[in-house]
């Protein structure tokens, strides 16, 4: 332990804990900018500057660690000076036209420079002129960006996408694309973390708000809704909502109020993608020297695209099985249209993800109906269907639930797990079991693959086979993963891979707390879900019964096949040859 | 009224002096992978500023040269700019009445040719080329990386075990590298900005002198697999120590009687005393590596055989033979090749020179090592002959002051031309022809004949220093690609179309120094490793002490200090004097830590294995 004294305050703090921890605990908090816990400890913004006795030149409170008997300043006459100066040198090159921002209310650099009582600027204008390409799911608007490099961090650390890069040197460094000029030709996954942690409105999903409203109001136009597992674990956020409160049903009666025509369970068509991916699973097993091991997941669009950028070679190992997504977008427009009697086209698809892959993936050409339609016409995140929801001037606080809409409206709680890391390797070896011996296992036999580990190892017995599995989340993680296939250290039968960390709970879609992470605590609400549903194997599901005997027959059936399975050679990243 | 008066520089000029100064310091340690239109455009504004104003080229030109640059990095320029960048400078250069102009236009035309590609990219693109990829610039300058800031505030706490300990995860021969490195690891210390670059070689010196336990690095289980390494220089024994610590059975074949290459073969005892060498490679050998001496490959045994043998096997085998000067009379007795002498003072056969009139050939390192060696050997007189000026030899300032120290004359500017025998065939003299400095081409002036007579420099010894080669010629019969001797390796240490056979150090690149060997067998111990089929990691548990605080006073470096010239030119024993603890802990204590502040902490890490 050691002896520290912060603005008057001694105390005595662990070894080796950073000033910004040691005033936390004596009470005093300093502002900070670029920081975030253990993914950017840089002192780039140099916002969290304190005055250390002794010394002329003051010091991050961020990256330095206290030492016996320092005397630390955090409000004296210099700190605040300087800090204050380098928040008016941000804002200087910034456009802080915040009345059109999608952060305002949710910006650091908003919040500090208010908390700073900071009203003008001594300093010229400097704002980049440079602009993004607005069309492509990912934006960045050059002249928001504070240079944090919170973005470059989570990128190469957690993701090992390595698609932002500090490029230029001296006073013109930005942050940009690396290799190629433009963020469209580049191998980005679309995963979203560098949104999601980025502490201005530097980084945002394209809106596609305004598509939806134009359906909504469109008389000619029938709109199916599909909600993803991962979004009523935290689409309440930003109303201060918690999931037991902001539920489906609510979020099903919000959007009712909107003008949706129905509303639906993108649960449902994860069940059908375990139908689908379980079976193909234990096809593959029965002749495994035809087929390459392991079988990845192909839920996650992210994993796909960087599976295709980065690892070619494993891109046959992808299941076929689209994901829940796709699925559900090819049964709304053939199988359910038939049942409303009407013709596909006058159908407009959304889906409500956490997910800023999904709008890339419900566009890519081979994700269509029989007349070249997208399945999916339009993918919104959690953060448009808040601003959906907040533009319409629905008070969801007054809402009721309401049931969702039939039959593609129920889902199992194998379906609901997908939205967390191993939720679908579980609800997969679920049925699995109960496909290969006929009888259903404990629930809750598989949950070895739950939590927010990284990388999860685990071994089943199916009916006499020993099962290897392994499950990630994060792209590193998966990188890592992949690495070690290729090296012959590691050996798997079959492999989920969720792009971002934590699984789709964690999704680059998600509501934004910036400096927290917020996957750990969404997870366990969709686990409880499921340990409190009597529907727990997607095989159980009455209207996955119901679709196969009615219109699919049986799992990978030639119908489930044109339906419900994909070629992911079918479509091309840039470079991809 | 006076007709004169003294001119005396006012308070605003001596600033204007210091800042000169501190530019200049600031410029040695730019760090590499800035843009160069960038720094082109600030050169021309330091340029434009010290326009008199008089002329319009430069008084007009230059600030129109600066908009047409900004518009390039702004990302408003097109091609068309620059053509007319070039054809302005062009104009500026022909016409301006004096060099401030002329030389600035002169820059800007360098730069506009020289890195067009850079230009092109920020029309073309609005990007530049220039990237920061070395943040801590002393990790990387040195060949190695070794981790620079951490082991300086390891002794800056006392720490000297620890100190070598962590050198040694990336250097197996921290004492040699102590005495001998290049150090090109203080080239751009950021320390220079506020004073002087951090005396990095002199600190790791200082902790293997305090070093009271020798620790190598953890063993791991053996892997059964064989490697053979052709060599015991330090190329050689630091892929074998690292091989070693890996699991793998490593044999060393060494052709001279000791292992060390040219640490032992080639750099005299008094830079590098014998007994600190026999104690390092002791050190070392406890990895478990076997050593076999007096083995020549190539004759004892066949390369193929070698390779049946062994798994897989690792060529360093130096540039130990001697380069000819190609003059008439150059077979005369008692003309010998630096290699030849200092081979045979290797193996403790020191040549005795008493009464002689030495000539030592060359103005490199190694023929300051063989003056500076002909003094000790009791030489009359050592003359060094250069057939350019003292300024342009590639020796290292401090090896050129050190000889003249320790009584060598330098004779610049004088070319041999041939070698006058005795009746006997022994050396009479050597003739040369004075040279004039000439025109710089590729940075370097040129030497030319002066208009004056050949003279005679009566002589008994010729001592050649003129560069080394590589005797690779069986490993080109065996299907190795040589190219003009040299063995032809990727960066990455393997061969085109020779399975599990690696090669680097000097029979790779050249004589070089001794890092970028270090450096080449731990590249190759890591890809034999992996070649092998193994990912094991070489990697250091030794926790750094907190960072310190500092507020940059400027403060003098401690440079090494060597004793009296009267004192050593009699002996062999070590020259240079060890740092003082006082010393050491000021010196290290001025280390900036790139490794924590500025970008360092971004994009250096810090790298606890490979």
């Amino acid at each position: 332990m050691v002896n520290v004294t912060i603005d008057g305050i001694s105390l005595q703090v662990p070894e080796k804990t950073t000033i910004l921890d040691a005033a936390s605990k004596a009470g005093v908090h300093i502002p900070t900018l670029c920081y975030m816990k253990e993914l950017n400890e840089i002192g780039a913004c140099r916002v969290c500057v304190v005055e250390v006795e002794g010394y002329e030149r003051l010091f991050t409170a961020c990256n330095n660690t206290v030492a016996e008997g320092m005397v630390i300043y955090t409000n004296s006459k210099k700190a605040r000076a300087a800090r204050k100066t380098n928040v008016k040198l941000i804002l200087s090159q910034h456009n802080t036209n915040c009345a059109v921002c999608v952060r305002s209310g949710n910006c650091t650099l908003q919040k500090v420079a208010n908390d700073l009582n900071i009203h003008s600027l001594p300093y010229k204008k400097q704002i980049p002129e440079n602009k993004g390409n607005v069309r492509f799911p990912l934006i960045r608007d050059y002249d928001k960006c504070i240079q944090c490099m919170r973005c470059i961090q989570v990128c190469d650390k957690i993701q090992n996408s390595n698609i932002w890069d500090v490029v230029n040197t001296g006073s013109r460094v930005t942050v940009d694309v690396t290799g190629v000029y433009a963020l469209e030709d580049s191998q980005c996954a679309l995963c979203g973390q560098c949104i999601t942690h980025c502490p201005v409105g530097a980084l945002r999903e394209r809106d596609d708000v305004d598509r939806v409203l134009d359906a909504l109001e469109d008389p000619s136009k029938i709109t199916v809704f599909q909600i993803a597992p991962s979004i009523r674990t935290a689409w309440g956020e930003p109303f201060g909502l918690d999931p037991e409160f902001a539920t489906v049903k609510r979020l099903a009666a919000a959007l009712r109020r909107a003008g949706a025509d129905y509303v639906f369970d993108t649960n449902f068509s994860a069940d059908l993608t375990i139908m689908e991916e379980g079976s193909e699973f234990l096809e593959k097993l029965k002749n495994p020297e035809n087929h390459k091991f392991p079988m990845f997941t192909s839920c996650c669009p992210g994993w796909v695209r960087y599976v295709k950028a980065h690892y070619p070679e494993f891109v046959d190992n992808l299941s076929t099985a689209k994901s829940p997504q796709q699925m559900f977008g090819a049964v709304t427009k053939s199988y359910y249209a038939e049942l409303l009697k009407v013709d596909p086209k006058d159908i407009f698809c959304v889906s409500i993800m956490p997910c800023v892959a999904k709008k890339a993936e419900c566009a890519y050409p081979n994700m269509v109906d029989d007349q070249g339609n997208p399945e999916v016409d339009c993918s919104l995140t959690t953060r448009e269907v808040n601003r959906l929801i907040r533009s319409d001037q629905i008070i969801v606080k007054e809402l009721p639930e309401e049931e969702l809409d039939m039959p593609l409206g129920i889902g199992s709680g194998a379906g609901n797990i997908f939205g967390a890391t191993g939720g679908v390797m579980e609800a997969a070896l679920r049925s699995a079991y109960f496909l290969v011996t006929g009888k259903n296992p404990d629930p809750d036999a598989f949950k070895a693959v739950r939590g927010m580990d990284g990388w999860k190892e685990a071994e089943f017995d199916l009916a006499g086979k020993t099962l290897r599995v392994a499950v990630t989340n994060g792209l590193g993680n998966a990188n890592k993963l992949l690495t070690y296939l290729k090296q012959g250290r590691v050996h798997y039968d079959f492999v989920e891979v969720m792009a971002c960390p934590g699984g789709c709970v964690g999704g680059g879609g998600q509501p934004i707390h910036d400096g927290v992470e917020m996957a750990p605590e969404r997870a366990p609400v969709l686990y409880s879900q499921d340990a409190n549903m009597e529907l727990r194997f997607s095989h159980e599901n009455p209207s996955i019964t119901k679709i196969y005997e009615d219109y699919l027959g049986k799992p990978l059936s030639e119908k489930s096949h044109h339906l419900l399975h994909t070629n992911h050679h079918a479509w091309k990243m840039p470079n991809e040859k | 009224m006076s007709r004169l008066s003294i001119v005396t520089q006012n308070n605003a000029q001596k600033t204007v002096e210091d800042l000169y100064k501190d530019l200049e310091r600031r410029i040695t340690a730019s760090q590499p992978g800035l843009c160069p239109v960038d720094l082109a455009a600030s050169f021309l504004h330091l340029c434009h500023a010290q326009s008199c104003g008089k002329c319009v080229p430069c008084r007009v030109g230059l600030g129109q040269l600066e908009v047409l640059i900004d518009s390039v990095l702004d990302g408003t320029a097109t091609m068309e700019t620059l053509k007319v960048i070039e054809e302005t400078a062009q104009s500026i250069y022909y016409s301006a009445d004096c060099a401030i102009g002329s030389e600035a236009a002169r820059m800007v035309l360098k730069g506009i040719r020289g890195f067009r590609g850079d230009y092109e990219e920020h029309v073309l693109h609005g990007r530049c080329s220039g990237h920061q990829d070395q943040p801590v610039p002393c990790v990387a300058q040195c060949p190695a990386h070794v981790d620079i800031p951490g082991y300086i505030s390891l002794i800056h706490e006392g720490r000297y075990n620890d100190a070598v300990a962590l050198i040694r995860k990336d250097n197996p021969l921290p004492a040699v590298c102590g005495m001998i490195c290049e150090h090109p690891c203080e080239v751009r210390c950021r320390r220079t900005m506020v004073d002087d670059p951090i005396n990095i070689r002199g600190l790791k010196k200082y902790a293997v002198e305090h070093e009271d336990e020798f620790r190598i690095g953890e063993k791991q289980p053996a892997t059964g697999k064989k490697v053979a390494v052709i060599g015991g220089g330090p190329a050689g024994l630091s892929a074998a120590y690292y091989l070693s610590l890996m699991g793998h059975e490593v044999e060393v074949y060494e052709q001279r009687k000791k292992a060390g290459g040219m640490l032992r073969y080639g750099i005299p005892a008094y830079r590098l005393p014998r007994e600190a060498l026999d104690a390092e490679i002791e050190c070392i050998m406890k990895s478990g590596f076997k050593l076999k001496t007096d083995v020549s490959i190539g004759k004892d045994i066949s390369i193929a055989d070698l390779r049946e043998k062994y798994d897989a096997m690792f060529v360093a085998i130096g540039a130990h033979t001697d380069k000819k000067i190609g003059i008439e009379g150059e077979d005369a007795k008692g003309v010998i090749s630096a290699v030849e002498m200092l081979r045979a003072i290797g193996d403790d056969d020191y040549p005795d020179f008493t009464g002689m009139d030495i000539v030592v050939v060359g103005g490199g390192n190694v023929a300051m090592d063989v003056a500076r060696s002909a003094i000790r050997c009791n030489a009359k007189s050592v003359k060094i002959l250069y057939r350019r000026r003292k300024i342009d030899m590639t020796a290292l300032p401090e090896e050129v002051e050190g000889a003249i120290a320790d009584g060598c004359d330098i004779v610049e500017l004088h070319a041999p031309l041939r070698i006058e025998k005795k009746e006997d065939g022994s050396v009479a003299a050597i003739w040369v022809q004075p040279q004039i400095v000439g025109p710089i081409s590729g940075g370097r002036p040129k030497p030319v004949a002066a208009d004056t007579e050949e003279l005679r420099i009566p002589c008994d010894r010729v001592l050649v220093a003129i560069g080394q080669g590589i005797d690779s010629r069986k490993f080109g019969e065996y299907g190795i690609p040589v190219e003009r001797g040299q063995i032809q390796a990727f960066d990455t240490s393997d061969i085109r179309d020779k399975d599990g056979i690696f090669a680097g150090g000097d029979c790779v690149t050249g004589p070089a120094t001794v890092i970028r060997a270090i450096a080449a067998g731990k590249v190759a111990a890591a890809n034999i490793d992996e070649y092998l089929g193994y990912f094991h990691e070489i990697k250091s548990d030794i926790e750094l002490p907190p960072v310190r605080f500092d507020d940059h006073k400027p403060c003098g470096r401690v440079n090494m200090k060597e004793r009296s010239p009267e004192e050593r030119k009699h002996d062999f024993k070590i020259m240079e004097c060890g740092m003082s603890d006082e010393e050491a802990c000021q010196e290290s204590g001025r280390c900036l830590h790139c490794d924590h502040f500025g970008y360092g902490i971004f994009k250096g890490g810090r790298e606890a294995k490979w």
